[in-house]
C-alpha cells in the first residue's frame, strides 16, 4: 500500500497539469456540464487536442491509438481534469463503452476502422441499449434486427440516448431471434447514425434541455459486418459494455463530484456559515473522499485482475446521492440568492435527479449488490 | 499509488479474523472477562513495531478485534496509550505485563487496564470508582488522581482516532455480514426474507457504508503510518464515518433479523452496544465533522 504516485505517475502528473495549464483558457473552465458537453464547439477542439497530446485513450493498446498505460494514469487524468474544472473528452460513449467492447470484441478490422476516430473526436458514438419498455430490464429490447442476407434489418425505437443528434455511429442490442430464449436472442451491432432509416429526435428533459435524444430505426440496412461478437451473443456482449461504463466511470463521477465539491467549498467560505451547514459541507466532503479512496482500492483490484470489482456499483450509487444532496446544499448556502438562480448550481441541481436513474437506476444497482456481491436470493 | 493490501497484510488479517473466531466466537461466555492477554502477547500484537510492522497492520487487526468484539483493552492500549510510552513501558506492553488506556473528557477506561494517562502525559494506576459504560466489555471510571508519573511520549490524536474507526469498520462488517448470513436462511411467506427488497436494499446500503468507511479507514492509517500532513483531517473524517455506518449498520441489521435481533440471547445486540460505544467515546462525529470543515474553510 503506497497512496504516494510513482516517479513515473509524478511526472505524467506534472507533464499534465503543464499542459492542461498551456492548453485551457479560464473562461473554458468550470462549465456546468449538461448540454454545454457538445453544444460549445470549444468542447471538441479540446477533445482533439488531448487526442493530439496523447491523453485520450490512455489505456487503450498502442496499436489502436491508445498510450497502453496503466490505470492509475486514466485516474490522474481523470483528478487533474476535475482540478482544473475542464470539460471531458466529447466521445464519452466511444470511450468508455464503445471503444473498450470493440477491443474486447471486435474484428481486427472494426478495431482498426474504429478505434482511432473515437480517441481523435472525428467521430462520436452514441448507445442504443434503453427502449421505452426496456430501461432497467435490458434484455427485454423490442428493436428487431433482422438477418436479410448480408444486412440485418432493424426496426425499432430507442430512447435516453446521449449524444445522438451528433453522433455517427451507435452500438445498439436488438433483438435477432424473437424464438430464442431470453439472454441469447439478442444481438450486437454498430450502426451508422447517416445510413437511411435513421431518425433522431431531441428528448427534453426536466431542466429545459435536450442531452437525450429517441432514436428511430425504420429498415436500416446494417451490414453483417458490423455486427459485434455472434448473432444471438449481444446480452453478453452488452455486459462488457456495462462492465466497462462502471468500471471506468468511477473515477468519472467522483472527478465531477470534486469539481462541484471545490465549488461548494468556494461558495462556503465567501459566507459566514452556521455549525449546521459547517457540518453538512464536511459531510459531503468526507463522502467524497471515501469515493475517492473506493475508486484506489477498486482500481488495485481492476489492475490485478482486469475485470472491474463489485466496488463500482456503490460508486455509482453513492456518487449520485451525494451530488443530489450537494446540490440542494449549495442552494441553501445561498440563501434567498438560491431560487433566484437561474445559473450553475439551479442546473445542477435540476440535473442531479437524473443521476440516481441513469447508468442504472439506484434500485438496480441495490439489487445487483444484494444478489451478486452479498450473495443474497433473486429478488425475481 | 497502490492502494491496496499486500500479500503480508492479506494474511496477517486472515490470520487474525481465524485466531478471534476460534477463542472468541459469536457462542462463547458473553459475561466472560478473559481476554487471552498473553496469547496477544505471544502472537506479537502487542508489539507490530518488534515484527517491523506499523500502524496500518495495527489498524487491520483493530478491524478484526472489532469484526469478533474483542473483549480485551487492545485499542486502549495499542491504539490510544502507546504512543505516550518509552522504550521500556512499550516493551512491558509487548511482554503482556501492562494495559493502558487514556482519560478522555475525564472519564476513563479504568476496569480491565493497569495504567491511565491523564492530564496532558501523566501515568497514573488505574485506581478510581468504576462506572459501567454502553459497552460492559469496556468498564468507565473516576480516576483518582494519585501517584502519578510523567510520560516520555506524545499524544497522537489522529492515531487514536484511526484505531476507533478501524475497529468500528469490522462492527460494521460483522453486522452486515450477520444480517446477509439471517437474510439467506431466515424463511417466511415460503422464501428466504432476502429475496424481499425490502430486506435486501437496507443490506446493500450496509455494505456501500462498509465499503466507503474501509477506503477512509486504510487512507487515515496509511497517513497516520507515514506521518502525512492529511493524518488529522483523515483521521477525523475516517472516524466520524466509520462510527456512524457501524451504529448504523447494526441497526439495520436488528431490523432485518426482526424479533430474534432484540433479544438478549442473539449476539447483535453486542456489537450494537461496541458501535455505540465507538461512537461515544472522544468526539463525537458531529464535532468531528466541524473539525473538518474548520480545516477545510479557513
Amino acid at each position: 500500500m503506497d497512496l504516494r504516485d510513482t516517479p513515473a505517475e509524478a511526472e505524467f502528473r506534472e507533464e499534465l497539469r503543464a499542459w492542461i495549464d498551456a492548453n485551457l483558457p479560464a473562461e473554458k473552465r468550470g462549465g456546468r456540464g449538461g448540454a454545454q458537453r457538445f453544444e460549445d464547439p470549444f468542447v471538441r477542439e479540446w477533445s482533439r487536442k488531448l487526442y493530439e497530446a496523447g491523453y485520450a485513450g490512455l489505456t487503450w493498446p498502442k496499436e489502436y491509438g491508445g498510450a497502453g498505460a496503466p490505470y492509475s494514469f486514466q485516474a490522474i487524468l481523470y483528478e487533474e481534469l476535475a482540478a482544473a474544472q475542464a470539460a471531458a473528452h466529447v466521445g464519452v460513449i466511444g470511450l468508455g463503452m464503445a471503444g473498450p467492447t470493440i477491443i474486447a470484441h471486435g474484428t481486427e478490422e472494426q478495431k482498426a476502422r474504429y478505434l482511432r476516430p473515437i480517441l481523435a473526436a472525428d467521430e462520436i458514438w452514441c448507445q442504443g441499449f434503453s427502449e421505452p419498455d426496456a430501461g432497467s430490464d435490458l434484455a427485454a429490447v423490442r428493436t428487431r434486427a433482422e438477418r436479410r442476407g448480408d444486412v440485418y434489418a432493424v426496426n425499432g425505437q430507442k430512447v435516453w440516448s446521449s449524444f445522438a443528434h451528433i453522433a455517427d455511429f451507435c452500438i445498439l442490442v436488438a433483438r435477432s431471434d424473437p424464438g430464442a430464449p431470453r439472454y441469447r436472442n439478442l444481438t450486437y451491432l454498430i450502426v451508422d447514425m447517416h445510413a437511411s432509416g435513421v431518425e433522431v429526435r431531441p428528448l427534453r428533459q426536466l431542466t429545459g434541455e435536450a442531452e437525450f435524444n429517441e432514436i428511430f430505426f425504420s429498415d436500416v440496412e446494417v451490414p453483417v459486418e458490423n455486427r459485434l461478437g455472434d448473432e444471438g451473443e449481444g446480452w453478453q456482449v452488452a455486459m462488457t459494455t456495462l462492465l466497462h461504463e462502471r468500471a471506468t466511470l468511477g473515477f468519472a463521477f467522483t472527478a465531477t463530484l470534486d469539481a462541484t465539491v471545490g465549488r461548494l467549498l468556494e461558495e462556503a467560505r465567501e459566507r459566514e456559515l452556521g455549525p449546521r451547514l459547517r457540518e453538512a459541507v464536511a459531510r459531503e466532503w468526507i463522502e467524497l473522499q471515501a469515493l475517492r479512496y473506493t475508486n484506489y482500492r477498486a482500481l488495485g483490484a481492476y489492475e490485478r485482475t482486469g475485470v472491474p470489482g463489485p466496488e463500482g456499483s456503490a460508486v455509482k450509487l453513492r456518487w449520485s446521492e451525494a451530488n443530489q444532496r450537494l446540490t440542494k446544499l449549495a442552494r441553501e448556502l445561498l440563501g434567498p440568492e438560491g431560487i433566484l438562480d437561474d445559473g450553475w448550481w439551479n442546473h445542477q441541481q435540476l440535473r442531479s435527479r437524473g443521476n440516481t436513474i441513469e447508468a442504472g437506476t439506484s434500485e438496480v444497482l441495490r439489487n445487483i449488490i444484494a444478489e451478486r456481491v452479498l450473495g443474497l436470493p433473486r429478488s425475481r | 499509488m497502490d492502494f491496496a493490501l499486500s500479500e503480508e497484510q492479506l494474511e496477517l488479517k486472515q490470520a487474525a479474523r481465524d485466531w478471534l473466531a476460534d477463542r472468541f466466537p459469536l457462542d462463547r461466555d458473553w459475561e466472560s472477562t478473559e481476554d487471552r492477554w498473553a496469547e496477544l502477547a505471544e502472537l506479537g500484537w502487542l508489539d507490530v513495531a518488534e515484527a517491523g510492522l506499523g500502524f496500518v497492520e495495527e489498524a487491520l487487526l483493530l478491524e478484526e478485534l472489532g469484526y469478533a468484539c474483542y473483549p480485551g483493552p487492545y485499542i486502549a492500549t495499542v491504539g490510544f496509550a502507546l504512543p505516550w510510552l518509552s522504550a521500556e513501558q512499550r516493551a512491558r506492553v509487548g511482554a503482556g505485563e501492562e494495559r493502558w488506556s487514556v482519560d478522555v473528557d475525564g472519564v476513563p477506561w479504568l476496569g480491565s487496564v493497569d495504567f491511565v494517562v491523564s492530564d496532558g502525559g501523566t501515568a497514573y494506576p488505574a485506581r478510581g470508582q468504576e462506572v459501567a459504560s454502553v459497552d460492559p466489555s469496556r468498564p468507565m471510571g473516576r480516576l483518582e488522581k494519585a501517584d502519578g508519573e510523567p510520560l516520555a511520549g506524545n499524544r497522537n490524536l489522529p492515531r487514536a482516532r484511526t484505531a476507533s474507526a478501524a475497529e468500528a469498520l469490522g462492527v460494521a462488517q460483522r453486522a452486515l455480514d450477520l444480517g446477509i448470513e439471517h437474510a439467506k436462511t431466515r424463511l417466511q411467506f415460503g422464501k428466504p426474507i432476502g429475496t424481499y427488497q425490502a430486506v435486501s436494499h437496507p443490506l446493500a446500503q450496509t455494505y456501500t457504508d462498509v465499503e466507503l468507511a474501509r477506503s477512509l479507514v486504510y487512507w487515515a492509517a496509511w497517513c497516520v503510518a507515514e506521518g502525512d500532513e492529511r493524518a488529522p483531517i483523515a483521521a477525523a473524517a475516517a472516524t466520524a464515518f466509520a462510527t456512524e455506518a457501524a451504529v448504523a449498520a447494526c441497526e439495520r441489521s436488528i431490523q432485518a433479523h426482526g424479533g430474534i435481533g432484540f433479544t438478549w440471547e442473539h449476539p447483535l445486540h453486542r456489537f450494537y452496544k461496541r458501535a455505540l460505544w465507538l461512537e461515544g467515546f472522544g468526539a463525537r462525529p458531529a464535532e468531528l465533522r466541524l473539525e473538518v470543515a474548520n480545516a477545510l474553510l479557513e
